[in-house]
């Protein structure tokens, strides 16, 4: 029982339970004394926020600023003494490394919930009538399947910022480490909220909850609101850490613009988390509003816009979307130059072309909303803005073609998955435009075509720079390789698999299959395109199983490699062993001489420890 | 030099090849709308663009794939180069030219989509959950189908009873959002080109049964136009039964009622009257005309076992006159 106890993640949820409990319990009191009846929507929401407070007291989220408000000595977080071995995964820890692998953890557990709940729907989408599913059961799959997985990118992003980040930048940690596990372990309960929209009736809006439908209908609603709202925070938190650690903890010598450019696709996507996010959850907010205390934000019986709430809404989920891709796009351009033996390409064009893709990415929001009836006037110059995230995007693919371009290409899994991202993005890219021009949107606004062009985004963007980035850092958090067979088996399935979803997809979009739809008509032939398109789907799932079995076994069986393994000029190979050090460079002070890329520069270096700067070795 | 000649000439075979593959396997559902003419015009642009783009990155990146593998054994590194400044300021004003002048051409295909003609057709159009209902001005006629006459523009105005709807028939391809709201009725004009049998189908998720949310769009030439107007204005029979239907037809309880028997939100109205029915506390009614009653205008003061409460509108006391109410039961009684 001690044992267990002591495990933080289990601690926490009892006390999240009970928060809960405790909550929910207390708004009926109040009511009761109120001479208000029992009322379960509200007690849901009231519980819901208190049980996540309360999972953070558990989990000790809150001890050390506590101690610190009380005038008590805490102590520097490089100086807390940790549990050894796997606990410490499971509780609150100031390590950055530590906190990376958790949200990478977290990020595979929820990519592995959304992916299952796709499979669900794809199998009644199979063929034409109702099999599995009932209305409410398949618009609560499609709508969660969107939301956990974008929970489950960000928690992505920030495990791939957070272990690799300060490394390559040679900080001890991130700026703020309690802050850095307050941000993880925020995300944790939730989740359980999210999730637990399940259990309580579901949700009819899909993930962009427009009202007034998410006015209306069953209150499983109001627990997907919380828990966007409380992953918000999370994202929000670990940006401002990861800007600051950026810009303030780079290790002597390493000026802006010699710096990985991992890192500056990192500080792009915070500086929009940062500033962002805030707008999905005011608008999911006014929504709770709405439903709890009837304030009419956006029901026009009672004086309110819907159409407001798509602008708030769409504030932020564009540039989600960049927020989403930037980093997968920071690993192509980082992995390509180690596995093309040759410099990348255009590196200021490259830096500052995510930085333009941040910035445009705030103008083009009203792309979402061409039939919505926004004002006529808006149309065209959204249209316009649109079109321009073309450019800074093409500058990224230019650049990587000419990093290919007469080098001497060697193909292990990394690179396997960083080929496939260039090219699932490269489709994604182009069947953008056409639902960027206004007229042709209005006819592939809200169909399958839309579900081909964003899926290949984000696989291109974020999915397949993913596995690269963990095929190719395990080794640093392990000191072994994974499995090479396994690896290409994954990659050689998944690759074709999601293509034929794809373009499966845009095409039967483009003949008329509209979204979210839970039955379709059996005389547009549409039949044996959806089975097709399923088939895909769950090899897709069988080559992640792969990969999950692969990522677990290896970390016992696998080769050990703990040198450089991939020959790359970056101080977390060139200067760190693997796996790495509880305290990262201690002792193995260093400092930056060259550039990050240039592979084939007779004796230059990009790091150097400090004590042999300026020879070559 | 050699290899940019190779790879150059590949580009262009794959362009071609591309275009000619995404031609051929038919993108497009039929071309049935004047808008539609433009708008595929608009298409074929994108679809040139996206062959060469595609082709280009694509056969730089398989021929490097090919031609620049590590040969065994060979440690080395590749050719050292690094930047082009010119190279890059080339591929980034190009592309932008580019864009503006897409932007340029969709703000013209726009605006030719949205061309007004003063002779056009009024349509009004309520969406509500889950049905279509088409109200004809200039004409006094209420119908669940939309009925037009070919090459006439229809200007149509619609607006939403409930949530957001989305009225789209892709042969026509244009696509307009229906909002509740008074003052946010929402215009779609269009001029139907080809007579024909097609569906209008709501794409904009709308809970329930949004994917049943379609109704028929007919269009024909005008002399068989014509003669649909009169026959609704002249030929309507006026006993309750069929005034009944015409109501529950025209007002949305067909999207949740079924008349024949068939599985939907609500309980169907087939054998209703007359039958025992079972509530949702275990009591037992007998269905007449005062149950009947009672359940249109007060849904959930009887809920029967098996349904849910509060989806039915509650406010229909206030939409119905007393005679409507009747006349609705007297159809509901003629399908026991
Ligand atoms: C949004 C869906 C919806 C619409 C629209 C709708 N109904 Fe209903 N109706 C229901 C549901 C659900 C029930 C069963 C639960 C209840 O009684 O509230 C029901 C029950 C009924 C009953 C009682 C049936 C029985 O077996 O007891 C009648 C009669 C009825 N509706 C008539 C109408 C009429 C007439 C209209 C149109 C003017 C209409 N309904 C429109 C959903 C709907
Ligand atoms: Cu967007
Ligand atoms: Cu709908």
């Amino acid at each position: 029982m001690r044992k267990i106890w002591s495990i933080g993640l289990i601690r926490a949820l009892i006390f999240q339970i009970l928060g809960s409990a405790i909550g929910a319990g207390l708004l009926g009191l109040i009511r009761l004394a109120m001479g208000l009846s029992w009322k379960t929507e509200p007690a849901l929401v009231v519980g819901g926020f208190i049980g996540a407070i309360f999972f953070m007291i558990g989990i000790g989220g809150f001890s050390g600023w506590w101690k610190m408000a009380m005038g008590e000595d805490v102590p520097e977080a490089h100086d807390v003494t940790e549990p050894e071995g796997i606990r410490r995964y499971f509780g609150f820890s100031l390590d950055h490394k530590v906190i990376g692998i958790q949200y990478g953890i977290l990020s595979m557990v929820l990519l592995s919930v959304g992916g299952s709940l796709a499979l669900i729907f794809r199998t009644e989408l199979a063929s034409s009538g109702l099999q599995i599913l009932d209305f409410v059961q398949f618009n609560t799959l499609v709508g969660l399947h969107g939301m956990v997985l974008i929970a489950s990118i960000l928690m992505g992003v920030a495990a791939m910022g957070n272990y690799v980040v300060p490394l390559m930048i040679g900080a001890e940690d991130m700026a703020f480490p309690r802050l850095n596990a307050f941000s993880f372990w925020i995300a944790v309960p939730a989740t359980v909220l999210l999730l637990s929209a399940m259990l309580f009736g579901g949700f009819e809006t899909g993930w962009t909850a427009y009202p007034p439908l998410s006015v209306r209908g069953p209150m499983g609603i109001q627990l997907f609101f919380a828990g966007v709202y409380i992953v918000g925070w999370s994202s929000i938190l670990g940006a401002l850490n990861l800007i600051v650690t950026t810009l303030k903890m780079r290790v002597k010598g390493m000026k802006l613009f010699v710096m990985p450019i991992f890192a500056w696709a990192v500080l792009a996507t915070s500086i929009i988390s940062l500033t962002a996010t805030q707008l999905i959850g005011l608008s999911f907010q006014l929504v709770m509003f709405e439903r709890l205390l009837g304030m009419g934000f956006f029901t026009p019986s009672n004086g309110g816009n819907p159409i407001l709430f798509q602008h708030l809404f769409w504030f932020y989920s564009h540039p989600a979307v960049y927020i989403f891709v930037l980093p997968g796009l920071g690993i192509i351009s980082e992995l390509l130059p180690v596995f093309v033996r040759k410099p990348l390409f255009g590196y200021k064009w490259v830096a500052m072309s995510s930085m333009g893709i941040a910035l445009t990415g705030y103008l083009v929001w009203g792309h979402h909303m061409f039939t919505s009836g926004i004002e006529e006037y808006l149309r065209v110059p959204f249209m316009y803005s649109t079109l321009l995230v073309a450019v800074p995007t093409g500058v990224k693919f230019f650049s990587w073609v000419a990093t290919l371009w007469q080098g001497k290409l060697r193909f292990p899994v990394p690179m396997l998955f960083i080929l496939g991202a260039i090219i699932v993005f490269l489709i994604g890219g182009l069947t953008g435009p056409p639902s960027g021009t206004v007229s042709t949107d209005l006819h592939l606004h809200d169909t399958y075509y839309i579900v081909g062009h964003f899926h290949a985004t984000m696989f291109g963007g974020f999915i397949f720079p993913i596995f690269a980035a963990i095929y190719y850092w395990y080794p640093k958090i392990t000191g072994r390789k994974m499995n090479d067979t396994l690896g290409k088996i994954h990659f050689y399935l998944m690759t074709p698999a999601f293509l034929v979803t794809s373009f499966g997809q845009m095409q039967i979009g483009m003949l008329g299959m509209r979204r979210r739809i839970a039955d379709y008509d059996p005389t547009l032939g549409f039949d044996t395109s959806h089975l097709i398109i399923t088939i895909a789907g769950y090899l897709i799932g069988v080559s992640v199983l792969i990969f999950f079995i692969n990522l677990i076994i290896s970390a016992k069986r696998g080769e050990v490699a703990t040198g450089n393994v991939w020959q790359s000029r970056s101080p977390e190979w060139s200067i760190l062993p693997s796996p790495s050090p509880v305290h990262n460079y201690k002792g193995m002070p260093f400092e930056v001489v060259g550039e990050p890329y240039d592979y084939g520069l007779e004796g230059s270096n990009y790091v150097l420890p400090v004590n042999q700067t300026g020879q070559a070795d | 030099m050699k290899h940019i000649v190779i790879v150059v000439i590949l580009v262009i075979l794959l362009t071609f090849g591309t275009y000619a593959l995404l031609q051929g396997i038919g993108l497009l559902p039929a071309q049935a709308s004047a808008q539609a003419v433009t708008i595929d015009r608009m298409f074929n642009l994108h679809i040139m663009m996206i062959s060469f783009l595609f082709s280009l990155i694509i056969v730089f990146m398989g021929y490097s794939i090919i031609v620049f593998r590590q040969k065994k054994g060979d440690e080395g590194f590749g050719k050292f180069f690094k930047a082009n400044n010119k190279l890059e300021i080339i591929w980034t004003i190009l592309p932008l030219g580019t864009v503006i002048f897409f932007s340029y051409l969709g703000a013209i295909s726009l605006a030719e989509t949205r061309n007004v003609e003063p002779q056009a057709l009024n349509v009004d159009v309520t969406a509500g959950q889950w049905y279509w209902s088409f109200d004809y001005p200039d004409y006094g006629i209420t119908s669940d189908k939309l009925y037009l006459p070919v090459d006439r523009q229809v200007k149509l105005s619609m607006t939403s009873v409930d949530v957001i709807h989305s009225f789209w028939v892709p042969e026509f391809r244009v696509k307009q959002d229906v909002l509740p709201g008074e003052n946010l009725v929402k215009e779609l004009r269009f001029t139907p080109t080809e007579k024909g049998e097609y569906t209008v189908r709501c794409a904009e998720l709308c809970g329930g049964a949004h994917a049943y949310m379609n109704s028929p769009v007919i269009v024909v030439d005008d002399a068989e136009f014509t003669d649909w107007i009169d026959s609704e204005l002249g030929n309507l029979p006026q006993d309750p039964v069929s005034k009944g239907k015409r109501l529950v037809e025209n007002n949305g309880c067909l999207g949740c009622h079924s008349v024949d028997g068939s599985p939907s939100v609500g309980p169907t109205w087939a054998g209703l009257f007359g039958s025992e029915n079972v509530m949702l506390d275990g009591s037992i009614k007998e269905v007449n005309e005062d149950y009947l009653h009672t359940a249109i205008v007060d849904p959930n003061f009887d809920v029967p076992e098996g349904f849910p409460a509060g989806v039915m509108p509650s406010n229909y006391a206030d939409l119905f006159s007393e005679e409507e109410i009747q006349n609705m039961i007297s159809f509901i009684q003629s399908l026991k």
